[in-house]
């Protein structure tokens, strides 16, 4: 257990500000304090409820939102895929409660740990709780306290939402092939952006994206694919 | 704080509702399906870049289509990302979009 906290005390303490933003933003789109504590208690991702808060408007566009943290959140399947041979111990009931808790965080750092030594439950839920814990209270202290701050894009704070997504693109980039997938992505989000009403744009983007990942292959099981 | 900020729009209701089982989905599907299904190949480089293709689309307008400022504040934003911190980043994005806007527009 004093591992778990230990190790996962750094992305709690990160997290913090983006919380605190996230919160501040949702409360200018309208978000009241108990939907944003909902939606963290129940979705609890951070790039969904980023890009869900970012396209939130009235009337709440709900079938979109869901879509689009369907898209955000496919990398989970992944994650999970791999963390399930390591949590296989774990029993179905806590492994349904840690993989809850899962987060690209707690990932990382169960993949760490997995590496080195057996993971075991209470490690996995000792992180998953304390940032679960943590994100609820700093994103509703933020929505609490984001309605005081006034029009947004006095100080530039809507281009928040640009600035960390970019960011977030940084992290994620793998080479070549990421930017391919990230340039058809952008191609065809503009040109839908420009043609039709409404954020379908964002749908049509990860679709144009994921295609593109596709038809360019993996990066190392290319060529045992074409033997096959 | 007022009563209107209290409360809880059931559409509102609807997405978060919509958000948190998909997202769910999401967290145990890797899991159930990996003894049955080996996800690899194309099908594995195409989920691979779903979820950067989503934050490009996402930004998309915002970067390229909004005006001179916000494309040259997006470019230093990618610049800074790529030396700092994340939040370093973000705070010289959002600052430098307020001085381009103040010197373009």
């Amino acid at each position: 257990m004093r591992d778990g906290a230990i190790d996962v005390l750094p992305a709690a303490v990160a997290v913090v500000p983006f919380a605190l933003l996230l919160g501040a933003l949702a409360a200018q789109k309208g978000i009241s304090v108990p939907e944003m504590v909902l939606m963290s208690a129940t979705v609890f991702a951070g790039s969904a409820q980023f890009v869900a808060v970012d396209i939130w408007r009235e009337p709440v566009p709900w079938l979109l939102l869901t879509v689009t943290a369907l898209m955000i959140n496919l990398r989970h399947l992944l994650m999970g895929a791999s963390l399930a041979g390591k949590i296989g111990h774990f029993g179905t009931g806590t492994s349904l409660i840690a993989l809850f808790t899962m987060v690209d965080e707690t990932w990382a750092l169960a993949e760490r740990r997995a590496a080195r030594t057996k993971l075991s439950a209470t490690y996995f839920l000792t992180m998953g709780l304390i940032l679960y814990v943590n994100w609820i209270g700093w994103t509703g202290l933020g929505a609490a306290l984001g309605g005081l701050i006034g029009d947004p894009s006095r100080y530039g704070a809507d281009f928040a939402f640009p600035a960390i997504f970019l960011t977030l693109l940084v992290g994620l980039w793998q080479g070549p092939r990421t930017g391919v997938a990230i340039a058809a992505s952008a191609i065809v989000a503009a040109l839908v952006y420009l043609s039709f009403e409404g954020p379908w744009f964002i749908a049509a983007g990860g679709i144009a994206g994921a295609l593109a990942g596709a038809v360019i292959g993996p990066a190392d099981e290319a060529v045992t694919e074409t033997v096959e | 704080m007022t009563l209107d900020a209290l409360q809880i729009d059931p559409l509102a209701l609807a997405a978060i509702a919509g958000m948190a089982l998909v997202t769910y989905a999401s967290r145990i599907g890797g899991w159930l399906v990996i003894r049955r299904l080996v996800v690899s190949g194309r099908a594995r480089a195409a989920l691979e870049a779903v979820p950067g293709a989503v934050l490009a689309a996402v930004i998309t307008p915002a970067v390229l289509a909004t005006g001179p400022a916000e494309t040259a504040a997006a470019a230093i934003t990618v610049v800074a990302a790529l030396r700092l911190p994340q939040l370093a980043a973000i705070v010289i994005g959002v600052v430098s979009v307020v001085i381009l806007r103040a010197v373009l527009y």
